[in-house]
């Protein structure tokens, strides 16, 4: 038997089931009242700060880089390039996982350890937030596709076309051109709001040369362009563009064929080669050898090749043609004979005899000439011709140190030429006031004696002797080396006024003679020549010989050799090049320099065919606006 | 007189029959299944805005939803006598194959929610167990007086949380909520005394912060301290819910425009079109937009609770309530969460969401609402 059976109340139950119902409804549309209301406070009162949430989630403004100006050689000839090139670059703000991303990479492309040296050394210096970092250059297609496949397992990493310098011609310009790498924080630092924001797409600065002098005309103008990407950072569409103003192109002075010639005709010797059109200052050649691969410094040289230059004895990195101090020597001598003639110290017809060495009246001491021997009997002209020091010991003596200087000082020498490119050698021209100040000694009458034939305290670059030697094959009027063929530069100086003007014509024609004379130290430089020209050879001490000594040459260490050196222009009529070269450790000016100078005139001044024919000069404009630094 | 005779006689009734053909014949109500219509439709709108234009997305919820239809046609010819005769059959089956899920769970050392039946495929039993608990529950009642007294309270609750329990160690946080929900219900309706309805709050409010603490799986807490705090960890685990308020919020009163929403789009939104897919609506339709989706829904609830009232045999009064409120928790819960009103938990949005077997199992559901409906005349007592 069941239990007792209870009836069911179905009254009472249908009223509590219905009451529980209408709770239930009621609890219904409360709730649903809550939702509405969420959604309302989200979607009204909210509304525009989710507006800007989204907006910045989806919009973003995109620096576009201007593309550099291209740079070229008088004819057009480029010497550095824009060359595209696919990277893989990470945003490292945006990788989960450093060490895996680089793994995984490492598995769809060859990455040397030199990439990840570089990488790893970029990701520990100061850099812009957000900055992609690139990792390796030159993806092959397939590498692109493999890494485009993976992309999605991948975030941060991308693959991005950039366009990165390239100097086709590599060694060959490389201290005149310098090079461009990559922009650092640094370089921001140091520079205003407006030029910041005028980089915030570059990724490559003008580091030293040319591409550092004129970075600013090369660079050009940044753009922008509003993009609506994914959460993926993908662009799907560009919503506003203001494209980049490109970097204006620089046509230089320079001339291919002379700096080849100069290049080439140095070879291995460490020395430097620069020549001026004396008619407007154009540089044709500005050449210092050993030269160094600028493509590597582009995108940051590796830790073996930057030691490899470093600790290279001949100093590749160094720019002879424009930093290197070196006593002219003899070169000086038709400079110092100039300002004895002008102050009327001597003149053309006065002679003196040499014995082979000079002696102050009341001092024991011998100035040697380099002929032991002696000259015999020397005037103006055979002192220039033969390089008698005897001669320019007692013409500097009479002439004084004083009026030494301030004569050569209107040659550029003892001060920056103004050549367009940074970090320019003044050289040295002493004086009474520079040794008391810089030695806290008095000047003595050797120190005289000494610079007059351009030993001693005197040192001058490469690239001042042949400014120099421009100004006086144009007799005087001043010329400013320049490197940009749209530059007009000021002379910096008023032009030389010689009391007799005949003695600029009879200088020069004792230069010739240098060349074109039996007895010339520059002989050499006069073969089978279809011009004539003018020089003055110039041997200077690296060692110094001590009283009543002899050396012999084979037994002194190489790098302890004298250097040879030379100043010469040509044609002599109406001279259309003047070219200074210095060889280090070349023993003598004219046979080792000489040379040298000859096949850099020859250059210029001889067409196809071997017969002169003397360019124009460079028509000028100068440029409006942009001025450089 | 039988009741069928009585009813029969009544004026104006028709028999058998009632007044309306669709309903009479194939056993459907009209209103319930207008409604429906209408959100499948607009929910398959919103879909291809948030597949990205996928058609053949759609084209699969699409047949998706055809197969729950024709589920919900085929329910809707079964008497209610027949859900009420297989409740306890088909709890205990669903219950043998909640163990059987954990059991293999536990050989796998990690979650398993489906069972491989030779023949049948892939099965989830969780999914069941949304129609078999309240069902039982209702059976378990149905027997009984009402008010239920606190012994049958007791069983009852029991009878709910031995599935919730096993389905939260699978661990599937969002159905045994579901589950419990759609049990306690028929309890509310029933008649559970407010005292114990005062008491549950209490203990509940003293049990969630232990239940924090020592019962939630890790990555169930981090969805918790994600939903108190989602700005903590922007690119990770709040990013979802960050990006489906900047959805919502950017979408405004009226909304970007169809197929113009970004936030889904470009991909800043996860899970656009399953279970965040109410974002989307947010950030293209605007709030007019998910005003009238909650027009539709509370129109599908009305007449569920209108199918209770009109109930005459307890059963179906309780099972009806229980699976229209389940229906309405579905909603509550999934626009809580999308909006950052509720912790994360995996609830779709109902015929709204792309995929999950939830639509077959809610389509069932409305099957079995119109059944009681449909065959209310043909009871017999």
């Amino acid at each position: 038997m069941r239990r007792p059976l209870t009836l069911k109340d179905h009254h009472h139950e249908q009223r509590i089931f219905s009451f529980r119902l209408l709770v239930a409804a009621f609890l219904v549309v409360a709730l649903s009242l809550v939702l509405v209301g969420r959604m309302a406070w989200l979607q009204i009162s909210q509304h525009s700060r989710y507006t800007t949430l989204s907006d910045e989630n989806r919009v973003q403004t995109q620096a576009v880089p201007p593309p550099r100006g291209l740079i070229t050689d008088r004819n057009g000839e480029i010497l550095a390039a824009n060359r595209p090139d696919f990277a893989v670059e990470l945003i490292i703000e945006q990788v989960p996982d450093l060490e895996a991303t680089l793994t995984r990479i490492g598995e769809l492309v060859t990455l040397a350890p030199d990439d990840l040296e570089r990488f790893r050394r970029r990701l520990a210096s100061p850099r812009r937030p957000w900055d992609p970092i690139p990792l390796r250059g030159r993806l092959s297609e397939e590498e692109i596709a493999r890494l485009t496949v993976n992309q999605h397992r991948l975030p941060g990493v991308r693959v991005a076309a950039n366009l990165v310098r390239h100097y086709p011609h590599g060694k060959l310009f490389s201290h005149v051109l310098g090079y461009v790498n990559r922009l650092n924080a640094e370089d921001l630092d140091a520079m205003t709001l407006t030029e910041q924001s005028n980089y915030a797409g570059t990724h490559y600065y003008g580091r030293t040369g040319i591409e550092r002098y004129y970075e600013q005309r090369l660079h050009g103008k940044v753009g922008y362009r509003q993009v609506e990407t994914n959460a993926r950072g993908r662009i799907l569409r560009v919503l506003e563009e203001q494209p980049p103003r490109p970097g204006a192109n620089l046509r230089l002075t320079l001339d291919m064929k002379v700096q080849r010639a100069a290049y080439d005709a140095l070879g291995d010797r460490r020395g430097a080669v620069v020549a001026i059109d004396p008619r407007d200052g154009s540089v044709l050649a500005f050449v210092s050898r050993p030269g160094f691969e600028p493509n590597l410094f582009v995108n940051g040289i590796s830790h073996q090749d930057y030691a490899r230059y470093r600790e290279d004895h001949d100093n590749p990195l160094f720019n002879r043609a424009l930093q290197g101090r070196y006593p002219p020597g003899s070169t000086v001598k038709p400079f110092i004979g100039l300002a004895g003639l002008d102050a009327g110290v001597t003149d053309w017809q006065r002679t003196i005899f040499d014995p082979g060495y000079y002696q102050l009246e009341d001092n024991p001491h011998r100035y040697r000439d380099w002929k032991r021997w002696g000259h015999g009997w020397v005037d103006m002209t055979k002192a220039v011709v033969e390089s008698c020091d005897t001669y320019f010991y007692d013409l500097g003596f009479k002439l004084g140190i004083a009026r030494m200087h301030d004569f050569l000082s209107d040659f550029s020498l003892g001060q920056p030429t103004g050549i367009d490119l940074l970090n320019e050698s003044a050289g040295l021209l002493p004086s009474k006031e520079w040794k008391r100040a810089a030695r806290g000694t008095p000047w003595f009458h050797g120190d005289t004696i000494n610079a007059s034939i351009g030993q001693g305290f005197v040192l001058a670059t490469p690239l001042q002797l042949a400014t120099a030697t421009a100004i006086l094959a144009h007799q005087g009027k001043q010329v400013t080396p320049t490197l940009a063929a749209d530059e007009l530069r000021p002379p910096p100086r008023p032009d030389i006024q010689l009391n007799d003007d005949r003695d600029w014509l009879r200088m020069e024609h004792a230069m010739e003679e240098v060349v074109h004379g039996n007895h010339g130290t520059a002989r050499v430089m006069a073969k089978d020549a279809p011009y004539r020209m003018g020089a003055k050879s110039g041997t200077s001490q690296v060692f110094s010989v001590g009283q009543e000594e002899t050396y012999n040459e084979e037994e002194l260490a190489e790098r302890l050799l004298d250097h040879a050196l030379l100043i010469s222009f040509a044609p002599v009529d109406e001279p259309a090049i003047a070219v200074a070269v210095l060889v280090e450790n070349g023993r003598h000016g004219g046979s080792t320099a000489g040379p040298v100078a000859r096949q850099v005139m020859d250059a210029w001044l001889l067409n196809e065919q071997g017969e002169l024919d003397v360019p124009a000069p460079l028509t000028r404009a100068p440029t409006a606006g942009e001025t450089a630094p | 007189m039988s009741v069928r005779e009585y009813l029969r006689q009544m004026p104006g009734q028709g028999g058998v029959t009632l007044g309306n053909g669709l309903s009479a014949r194939l056993h459907l109500d009209a209103p319930l299944l207008a409604a429906l219509m209408l959100l499948a439709l607009g929910g398959l709108t919103v879909l291809y805005s948030a597949g990205g234009g996928s058609l053949d997305l759609v084209a699969r919820q699409a047949m998706r939803i055809a197969a729950g239809a024709t589920l919900m046609v085929v329910v809707a010819q079964i008497p209610p006598r027949s859900f009420r005769f297989w409740a306890p059959v088909v709890y205990a089956i669903g219950v043998v194959m909640l163990i059987l899920v954990v059991a293999i769970g536990f050989e796998a050392k990690g979650a398993a929610r489906w069972l491989h039946i030779p023949g049948i495929g892939r099965f989830q039993p969780a999914e069941i167990m949304k129609l078999a608990v309240p069902a039982m529950v209702a059976w378990f009642f149905s027997e009984r007086n009402l008010p239920p007294r606190l012994l049958d309270v007791v069983i009852a609750l029991a009878l709910i949380f031995l599935p919730v329990v096993l389905i939260a160690i699978q661990p599937d946080l969002g159905t045994s909520i579901l589950i419990a929900a759609a049990g306690l219900v028929v309890l509310f309706v029933a008649g559970l005394s407010w005292r114990l309805i005062g008491l549950a709050v209490v203990v509940l409010l003293v049990a969630a912060p232990l239940m924090y603490f020592f019962v939630l799986h890790d990555y169930q807490r981090s969805r918790v301290d994600t939903f108190l705090n989602p700005e903590a960890d922007p690119r990770g685990a709040g990013w979802n819910i960050i990006q489906s308020k900047t959805a919502i919020g950017s979408g405004g009163v009226t909304g970007k425009g169809w197929l113009d929403g970004t936030q889904s789009h470009l991909d800043f939104l996860p899970e656009s079109s399953t279970d965040f897919i109410l974002a989307v609506l947010g950030e293209e339709f605007g709030l007019a937009g998910f005003v009238l989706l909650m027009i539709v829904y509370l129109v599908i609830v009305g007449r569920g609770f209108f199918i209770s009232w009109q109930a005459q045999e307890t059963f179906s009064r309780l099972l009806a309530a229980a699976l229209t409120m389940t229906f309405f928790i579905y909603i509550f819960v999934n626009v809580g969460m999308v909006s950052g009103l509720l912790p994360v938990v995996g609830v779709p949005l109902p015929l709204v969401s792309y995929g999950g077997t939830s639509i077959v199992t809610l389509m069932a559901s409305f099957g079995m609402l119109m059944s009681m409906h449909t065959h209310r005349r043909l009871m017999s007592y």
